[in-house]
């Protein structure tokens, strides 16, 4: 999968979570734009992950802030 | 997840802040919170203070007499009179502290004596004492599990899980509480080289439901994990033996470690770590928390070692308990309060509230009705619930069950939960 269509995924997933309707750019930030706590984190992650078939550690999740990081991340872990 | 007043079991990003502001300026938000609590007029939860102490069911809090039902002192041990009595002649023989690490200065025979009661208590050939619970979790976790090392555990875990998740810098990967098919995905998704280590608990104290182990660690097995349980909340109550879920579960065999508490059902301060793996004892050179702190005075393990001993042959107390859980889970549900569980599967029963307002409220006309229960609010709690939380005593008696549900339903109706 190419990060366009990588990014078309996450963006399905993360409708039902963006609870305030915000409008997701590279530069969203989760905690502050989509103010996402940590249940909702997991239960996100989850689905991502069970999409993807991969592993979003808690380690790698603390180095995702912005949604575009988080697009990148997957594109190259889905693709290895 | 357990004793966390006011912040969550798992570690938060805390928000940074600019301009003229300190260090203190990460807490403002739960300073308000509390201020806010406060401000509302209701007698503050988190400073009580125990002027005199009855028994294990009884004390004097802010100059009432208070049934206690949110201590965790699930057997009754803390006035047992071997108990106070082995306590004593410890303090007389071996003086009020070891001023030394274990493994310096600071083990003494009771020391040794313990381990050998927790040995035979569990049957197994290795067992370590720890300063405390915590530091247990926190030792054994971050030492086993390291850099490149997977931990894979429930969302729902205690602080000082997370904490020894943290400290060891291992991969750390949750997954929803209790989900077995949440838990099998991700071992699957591990790669097969990895060192992998699966935490779980026995019972999970915030609402007392306990996990489903007979499966989980079947499953952990199969992808090649090793299993840490920790049974804080069980010891002494749970399995023919007292030695926790694992035993009622029949998979006592089949875990790697047993994480435990002196503190609940043993009625003292410290904590352990029994295993039957064949190289377990490095553990004493290599765990730092084990190391570089002193070791428990000669009083607490005296009176661990006798209480553990006597914990044994609890047999009838282990029935009366279930008894207690059993009435007081049935009494609330038939005054209708909505509880953590369906049915009563530990010695912790909890009560869930509509909100924290109406929470903090309750738990203030409870306390001036003379009975202390544990006020669990969030972020500290699962679904961000607001909880009072009953853990129930060996000595408390059929009659006090009684006592406690009247005071329950009076409170309950003064502030309109039913």
């Amino acid at each position: 999968m190419d990060r366009a269509e990588v990014d078309a995924k996450i963006r399905e997933i993360a409708e039902p979570f963006n609870k305030k309707g915000v409008t997701i750019t590279e530069e969203t930030s989760f905690q502050n734009d989509l103010e996402f706590d940590s249940l909702t984190v997991m239960d996100f992650v989850a689905e991502i992950e069970d999409e993807f078939d991969i592993i979003i550690s808690m380690n790698q999740q603390a180095e995702i802030e912005k949604y575009g990081q988080l697009v990148d991340a997957v594109t190259k872990m889905q693709a290895d | 997840m357990s004793e966390g007043i006011s912040q969550p079991d798992q570690p938060q990003a805390l928000e940074g802040h600019a301009g003229d502001k300190d260090l203190f300026s990460k807490f403002d938000d739960i300073i308000a919170m509390r201020q806010g609590l406060l401000d509302s007029g209701v007698e503050d939860p988190f400073n009580l203070v125990m002027e005199k102490v009855l028994s294990p069911t009884r004390a004097i809090c802010n100059g009432r007499e208070t049934i206690l039902l949110g201590t965790y002192n699930y057997m009754g041990m803390t006035f047992d009179p071997d108990v106070v009595e082995a306590g004593k002649q410890a303090l007389a023989d071996f003086g009020s502290g070891t001023t030394g690490s274990r493994v310096l200065n600071g083990t003494y025979q009771g020391h040794k004596d313990v381990e050998e009661a927790l040995k035979d208590f569990y049957d197994m050939d290795h067992a370590m004492v720890f300063s405390t619970g915590y530091q247990a979790n926190l030792g054994i976790i971050s030492t086993i599990a390291g850099k490149g090392d997977y931990i894979v555990l429930d969302i729902d875990s205690h602080a000082s899980i997370w904490d020894g998740c943290a400290m060891g810098n291992a991969e750390v990967v949750p997954f929803k509480h209790n989900d077995i098919e949440a838990m099998e995905k991700r071992l699957r998704r591990i790669p097969e080289d990895a060192g992998k280590l699966v935490i779980l608990e026995g019972v999970y104290s915030m609402l007392g439901d306990i996990a489903p182990l007979k499966e989980m660690v079947a499953v952990a097995k199969k992808y090649g994990a090793m299993v840490l349980v920790d049974e804080a909340h069980s010891m002494g109550f749970i399995g023919e033996n007292g030695r926790g879920v694992v035993e009622s579960a029949g998979v006592i065999d089949d875990v790697d470690f047993i994480i435990g508490t002196f503190s609940k059902s043993v009625g003292t301060v410290g904590g352990f770590c029994v295993s039957n793996h064949p190289k377990f004892d490095i553990m004493r050179l290599v765990c730092r928390p084990y190391v570089f702190t002193a070791s428990l005075p000669p009083s607490v393990v005296a009176t661990a070692c006798t209480s553990i001993r006597k914990l044994m042959h609890g047999s009838n107390k282990r029935a009366h308990l279930w008894e207690n859980s059993k009435n007081l889970h049935k009494g609330l549900k038939d005054l209708g309060f909505q509880l953590g569980t369906d049915e009563p599967q530990s010695a912790i029963i909890a009560v869930i509230m509509p909100d924290l307002q109406q929470g903090a409220a309750m738990w203030e006309a409870l306390i001036k009705n003379g009975l202390y229960v544990n006020l669990a609010r969030p972020p500290a709690t699962p679904a961000n619930m607001t909880l009072l939380r009953c853990s129930l005593c060996a000595e408390h008696s059929e009659e006090e069950v009684g006592e406690i549900l009247e005071i329950f339903e009076k409170a309950g109706k003064a502030v309109g939960i039913i």
